[in-house]
């Protein structure tokens, strides 16, 4: 079935612009995400920093950051709109414009036609047109911070009434305007990049790939692209509804007798609590859709790591799958305190704990792959490790907050904080190092520097635990999060000591030191060879980096799963895919 | 040069590293976690929540603890492991094994929303109010709390938003004889001490959420809603109100108190209270 690519597939564009710029070939696509992501990365990060700032040493003057921000800070000092502008921004690029792009679009891209033996995507042009578009999306968002009234500051979950009314934050002028066009064409992008990937891994997969026989990050990808397609169009639905209500005067989630200033405003008949639930209804999901991939790729790591198949394939598969499904049906967890039936949230409850079971077959399974292994620490390995570790603390933490009775409490506190940090944070940022240094060599045929990666790997680990558990802790004291400063009330005084520590981790500054490797590297990092790892799956047949078409004559066949290490009569300790049965040793 | 490194077995150091490290996080989690982080309890059903909290730091906190010295084992044990020595488990052992987290799953997290949780949760949301119980009416703005009492009467005056002005926080209606001895206060709370007390929470413009911590309260003030909900404060003295939905600039700063007082201190102060009109 490969073939049906192959017509345009071995003729490499001549031109620049065809080649790096408007290309169709999956691989560049993905590199373009993923430099797009990382330069969001930065611009997001360093939002965070400034949150930490103003946290740690609140309203203190900093007048050189007068000068660089003079709507939000000036004169050196914080105002509290600029820091909900920095709250709602942070978490809305990072989620969508650095994590959805980096691993979906990013190593979606790259290593969907890769590792199923392809010769490119199943729609090229689509695929050049969803990367295209995200560039307009990641600008409007970008651009909105220099509007009149700032960017959106209603948070990324953007609740109505905040939203909707322009009299109610500055955020809420023409930057929460910004804020929906720039999400409608980012899900725009996402649908195109994952109608493609549906039918890339369902239709392209080479002679011999059944769907057991896929790496698991391939598994990940295709369920983070079901659960896309299915949970995204209601927040568009929602989107456009938000956008009437704001600027053609309808009221969906208006309610009557909303008073601002000294003003009624005219609507009627709406209600918040709609919004809520369409939002949540994509927001959950969205967390598996980053999660599942991040998890995909430890997998994918461990096994050349440890040298041995990963342990309890087909139950992880059938976890993911189980997963995904229940994900759609848990959005109201995010929802207890807010006014919904408090029938309806034992309902969510009992659901999301259900979601526990599968997830801690998965956290098991990747522990269990450790069993009997023979160690590569090399800096992907200890990244995957780190997604192991986090996994289970954040995953965990979860009970507290799905358990509707001890939400109560826990509710929009920073243990949530903490607890989001640490899944959709955590791990990830995570998966996305680990598979960053794990396919570095194939995708530009160098290596990274391991001494500056594992470096980094500790100085990120460390302080990242000491970060965000602590903010689990604050929680627990009661701390509101999206607070620009905690000097207001009594009980949060004994807690201002936690925040300026957790300031001076510099956990963000630290990642500096990823972009210098990275950049590095590039250009002076040793040569990579096929297949630096000792690796199995399909991609390390092709020659690093691999060339437009990816197989030059003839598509690889595959003869075996994506995990045949150490196996027993081969004399070398793994068994590429490709390995016709009868020779290395014994098939699985 | 490095991709050699990549493929040989590493020192067995390193992987020691890691256990340690993973093993000391464990450590301070616990040492952390030891002291007293919840604020001090103040409510008759919080009890109920800091139960449902205390048995999921013991069990949760237990299985975290499990996880990690299991994890740092593991890394302990194999670190420096020259060949593989399990290869692969028969898909019936994998299946076998996925029974632990199944078993546990359910029993931890399942068991404690049905056993712990439900029984909270139905009297904090589901139970009506005692029929003794005072009704206070709190409605939430930008960026401070309104507090209304009904009066000697008892009943609470009829309200519209026609007349909301910023004379007439509440747009209370004049010509309704219930809202003659309506009492209105700003950003102060007053109850009696162990006396059921019942919040008809409401908001005039975004969302608000009313947090008393030490009274393990938390619950959405949403525009076009009056949301009920009540409890029992078991402490006399004074506690904060604090927002905890996301609201406006000056969301960090909306702040009301909450006076508990003895029954007879309470019924003077409200008695002394000028009304509204």
């Amino acid at each position: 079935m490969a073939e049906v690519t192959s017509a345009d597939a071995g003729h490499a564009p001549q031109s620049f612009i065809r080649r790096y710029v408007f290309s169709t070939d999956h691989k560049v696509v993905g590199i373009q995400y993923f430099l797009t992501a990382m330069f969001v990365a930065i611009v997001a990060g360093l939002l965070a920093m400034l949150m930490r700032l103003q946290l740690a040493w609140p309203a203190a003057q900093w007048p050189l950051l007068g000068k660089l921000f003079p709507g939000g800070m000036e004169s050196g000092v914080m105002k509290p709109e600029f820091y909900l502008s920095l709250v709602t921004m942070h978490g809305t690029l990072m989620v969508f414009f650095v994590i959805s792009f980096a691993l979906i679009g990013g190593f979606g891209n790259y290593l969907i036609p890769l590792q199923i033996g392809a010769r490119d995507m199943a729609f090229p042009f689509l695929n050049m047109l969803s990367c295209w578009v995200v560039v307009p999306a990641t600008l409007i968002m970008l651009a909105s911070f220099f509007l009149e009234n700032g960017a959106a500051a209603s948070g990324w979950t953007a609740y109505p009434p905040l939203s909707a009314v322009e009299q109610a934050i500055p955020g809420s002028g023409m930057g929460q305007t910004f804020w929906i066009l720039g999400m409608a064409l980012f899900i725009v992008s996402f649908t195109m990049g994952g109608l493609n990937y549906f039918t890339t891994i369902l239709n392209l997969r080479a002679k011999g790939m059944s769907m057991m026989r896929l790496p698991m990050t391939v598994w990940s990808l295709l369920l983070a692209t079901i659960l896309g397609l299915l949970a995204f169009p209601p927040l568009t639905a929602a989107a456009v509804m938000l956008l009437f209500d704001r600027h053609g005067g309808s009221s969906f989630f208006l309610p009557a007798g909303l008073f601002f200033g000294n003003t009624l405003l005219p609507n009627a008949g709406g209600t918040p609590l709609l919004w809520q639930h369409l939002f949540w209804f994509l927001g959950h999901p969205e967390v598996y859709v980053l999660l599942l991939p991040a998890l995909g790729i430890a997998f994918d790591v461990l096994a050349p790591s440890t040298r041995k198949p990963i342990f309890g394939y087909r139950m992880t598969v059938y976890s993911f799958l189980t997963i995904g499904s229940l994900s759609m049906i848990v959005w109201g967890h995010h929802m207890f305190v807010s006014g919904m039936s408090p029938y309806v949230g034992e309902f969510f409850s009992i659901g999301t704990m259900l979601i526990t079971i599968p997830s801690a077959i998965v956290g098991v399974n990747l522990l269990a792959s450790l069993w009997g292994g023979s160690f590569r620490f090399t800096t992907a390995m200890l990244f995957a490790l780190g997604v192991l570790a986090l996994f289970g603390a954040g995953g965990l933490g979860g009970i507290f907050l799905g358990t509707a009775t001890s939400d109560i409490f826990l509710h929009d506190s920073y243990f949530v904080v903490g607890h989001f940090h640490f899944m959709i944070g955590g791990v990830t940022l995570f998966g996305l190092f680990a598979g960053t240094y794990y396919w570095f060599p194939k995708m530009f045929g160098r290596m990274l520097s391991e001494k500056l990666g594992k470096v980094h790997f500790w100085l990120t680990l460390i302080p990242f635990y000491i970060v965000f558990f602590g903010m689990h802790f604050l929680g627990l004291g009661g701390m509101p999060r999206r607070y620009y400063a905690f000097t207001e009330f009594q009980f949060l005084q004994e807690f201002q000591g936690v925040n300026v520590f957790i300031t001076i981790c510099v956990l963000g500054a630290v990642q500096f030191l990823f972009l210098f490797n990275f950049f590095w590297s590039l250009w002076k990092g040793p040569q990579a060879e096929k297949n630096p790892w000792k690796a199995t799956t399909l991609e390390w047949e092709a020659p690093s980096p691999p060339p437009h078409g990816n197989w030059g004559a003839s598509v690889p066949t595959v003869h075996r799963w994506a995990y045949e290490y150490s196996l027993l009569g081969d004399p070398q300790d793994y068994t590429p895919q490709t390995t016709p049965p009868g020779t290395g040793g014994v098939t699985q | 040069m490095e991709a050699k490194v990549a493929s040989s077995v590493s020192s067995a150091g390193e992987g020691k590293l890691l256990a340690l490290v993973i093993w000391m996080i464990l450590l301070v989690v616990i040492v952390v976690g030891a002291r007293r982080w919840l604020p001090e309890l103040a409510s008759e059903h919080g009890a109920g929540i800091d139960v449902m909290l205390q048995y999921l730091f013991v069990t949760v906190g237990g299985l975290l603890a499990i996880g990690h010295i299991a994890f740092g084992y593991f890394l302990w044990r194999f670190s420096g492991k020259p060949n593989v020595t399990h290869r692969l488990s028969s898909p019936k052992a994998e299946r076998r094994w996925s029974l632990i987290p199944i078993v546990l799953m359910t029993v931890v997290a399942e068991g404690g929303v049905f056993v712990l949780g439900m029984p909270v949760w139905a009297k904090f949301y589901a139970a009506a109010a005692p029929p003794e119980a005072i009704t206070v009416e709190v409605t939430a703005e930008q960026f401070a709390w309104n507090v209304r009492y009904s009066g000697q009467d008892g009943v609470f005056g009829k309200t519209a938003h026609e007349l909301l002005s910023l004379n007439n926080p509440l747009g209370l209606d004049e010509e309704d004889a219930a809202a003659q001895d309506d009492v209105l206060i700003l950003n102060e709370l007053f109850l009696p001490v162990n006396h059921p007390a019942r919040i008809r929470l409401r908001s005039k413009d975004v969302i608000h959420s009313f947090f008393l911590p030490s009274h393990r309260v938390k619950q959405d003030a949403v525009p076009g809603m009056t949301i009920d909900l009540w409890f029992v404060p078991t402490e006399v003295g004074t506690f904060e109100i604090a927002c905890t939905e996301l609201c406006g600039f000056g969301h960090y700063q909306m702040r009301g108190l909450l006076k508990v007082l003895p029954q007879a201190e309470f019924e003077q102060l409200i008695r002394d209270e000028p009304s509204f009109f």
